[in-house]
């Protein structure tokens, strides 16, 4: 197994040492925390939404490479939907990090994590973010993939 | 070279396997030991010859099978020379035994503002009961400190101690660190205040020799799999005269010597304590475990620990930016360390397409973590298996994660 191909991509290397969006959102009008309580990720998801649309989103907390750099692309990838239109891409994330998918949608750059589902231990590092968005965007606050 | 013979490897059919193309180096024994093939065929000889129930039946079957598991007892006791045999309780493993002694002797002894003294290097299963209790009792947890090294602040632990500690519940091994406690002396300064000690010895029950009545400890804690046993079987050993006069804490069968409606009359110690079928081929598997490490011998086995954990420790010690977590004197072969800039997940990950097994997070020891600001460690825990060659595929894996990820 070359875990290089089949997990850490560069693209994820390269988010995870520089994370794009990492820091508070000073306005933000969701804000959820997101807990591994398996290894310890634990991230605090910012939003800011006005007119049922994503205007800005960021992230900040620890965690490992893979939760970092999905957490990272999550945020560029919001900015601009309708909170519908996020909770769509959510399930479809979520769908190609826990099977192996026959007809695979393109997600642009998420297409990176497609090799994530043969690490099912990993799962929950590169979901954790995306559920601590669908459960601000919900307002629920906190979100554990546990 | 103080190495056990690399033959001992034989026993343990999983070594010979791959994993992602490496053959494997199994360095997680500290999560749980690897079963040699005397135990796995000791399991399954009960289920093949004597797949009988205990205490119950008039027939062979169920006599020998009460033989033998009897028989583990009296090897139990033998391994901690205890006094007598009904001094040991089976139990699914040391959460399970803490779990009793809490709900039991707790429950009915512990009354609001008593204290219980931890320390700050103790796994979940040796703070989640009592804090539990304390819920239920008004009792008050106080913590021992952790030096930077790891080590127990025995300064603070004797100041801590006063006439309302009524147990100190402490690890003997730290699962994390590795740091060996001195037992001994927080044992008899305890007893000087009159308080009770509990002793934790799931990580130092593989690797150290264990004497309750030399420690004079009123319990002691362990599990079968890390003993190179089954899961799911565990032992506590009490003071029969705590035992005696701790009520049951679950009901069932075999733990009774009268029941109906109007009134129950308990079973005497240690059967008060084991409701229901018990772990039969988990208890006669523990015994088999114990003959294995006392066929090889503590004294061969802390040797051969200490050699692997001193060519780890310098290995380790000179790879840039590893640094070692927990640097105590006294030591088991334990090694919790982190790679700057890589978290230890990340760690774990790359180690197993390398066929390494390390364990990589917070080890159940969050208090721990908190201590040192570190939201979790990769830990190589070492074992009668292991050898030098596992510590080059230790190092190597380590570089293979420094170039993937900085």
């Amino acid at each position: 197994m070359n875990i290089s191909d089949e997990l850490y991509q560069a693209t994820i290397l390269e988010y995870n040492r520089e994370p794009r969006n990492f820091q508070p959102l000073e306005n933000a009008t969701h804000v959820a925390h997101g807990l591994n309580p398996l290894c310890g990720d634990d991230y605090h998801v910012y939003l800011r939404v006005e007119d049922g649309v994503v205007q800005e989103a960021s992230f900040y907390g620890h965690g490992c490479a893979i939760s970092k750099a999905s957490a990272s692309m999550m945020t560029l990838e919001l900015k601009g939907k309708t909170l519908d239109e996020a909770h769509e891409l959510f399930e479809k994330f979520h769908g190609l990090l826990t099977e192996k998918q026959d007809q695979p949608e393109d997600l642009g750059r998420l297409n990176v994590f497609s090799g994530v589902w043969k690490f099912p231990e990993r799962v929950k590092c590169a979901s954790l973010a995306w559920h601590a968005m669908d459960s601000a965007l919900q307002g629920d606050g906190v979100a554990s993939t546990e | 070279m103080n190495l056990l013979n690399k033959e001992i490897r034989n026993d343990f059919p999983v070594l010979t396997r791959s994993v992602n193309g490496h053959s494997l180096v199994y360095l997680d024994t500290a999560a749980t030991a690897l079963k040699p093939r005397q135990v796995v065929e000791a399991v399954a000889a009960v289920y093949e010859k004597i797949p009988a129930n205990v205490h119950r039946g008039v027939h062979t079957l169920s006599r020998d099978a009460t033989a033998a598991y009897e028989g583990a007892r009296e090897t139990v006791r033998g391994f901690l020379n205890a006094a007598r045999a009904d001094e040991i309780v089976f139990t699914s493993g040391t959460t399970g035994a803490i779990n009793l002694v809490a709900r039991s002797w707790g429950a009915s002894e512990l009354q609001a503002g008593d204290e219980i003294l931890l320390s700050h290097m103790e796994h979940h299963s040796n703070i989640v009961p009592w804090k539990m209790l304390c819920e239920q009792t008004g009792a008050v947890l106080k913590i021992i400190p952790v030096s930077d090294d790891g080590e127990l602040d025995m300064a603070a632990f004797h100041d801590l101690l006063g006439p309302r500690t009524r147990l100190v519940s402490v690890v003997h091994v730290s699962n994390t660190l590795g740091t060996i406690n001195p037992i001994e002396e927080i044992i008899s300064a305890a007893h000087e205040q009159g308080a009770k000690v509990l002793i934790d010895a799931a990580q130092s029950a593989p690797c150290l020799p264990l004497d309750v009545q030399a420690l004079d400890c009123d319990f002691l804690a362990f599990s079968g799999h890390k003993l190179f046993g089954p899961t799911g079987i565990g032992v506590l050993y009490a003071k029969m005269e705590l035992l005696e006069m701790m009520p049951p804490f679950m009901g069932g069968g075999d733990m009774i010597l009268s029941v109906s409606f109007e009134e129950i009359c308990y079973n005497k110690p240690p059967y008060r304590f084991e409701a229901g079928t018990p772990n039969i081929a988990g208890a006669i598997g523990l015994d088999r475990a114990i003959e294995y490490v006392q066929q090889i011998g503590f004294e061969a086995i802390h040797a051969h620990e200490q050699e692997l954990l001193k060519a780890a420790t310098a290995a380790l010690e000179a790879i840039d930016g590893v640094r070692i977590v927990g640097t105590a004197k006294n030591k088991v072969a334990i090694l919790s360390f982190v790679i700057d800039g890589v978290h230890p997940h990340d760690t774990g990950s790359i180690f197993d397409s390398c066929g390494v097994a390390i364990r990589a997070g917070h080890h159940c020891t969050q208090p721990l973590m908190a201590r040192y600001g570190l939201p979790a460690t990769a830990r190589a825990a070492f074992s009668i298996y292991n050898t030098l060659d596992d510590v080059d595929r230790l190092v190597a894996a380590i570089h293979k994660v420094k170039e993937i990820m900085l």
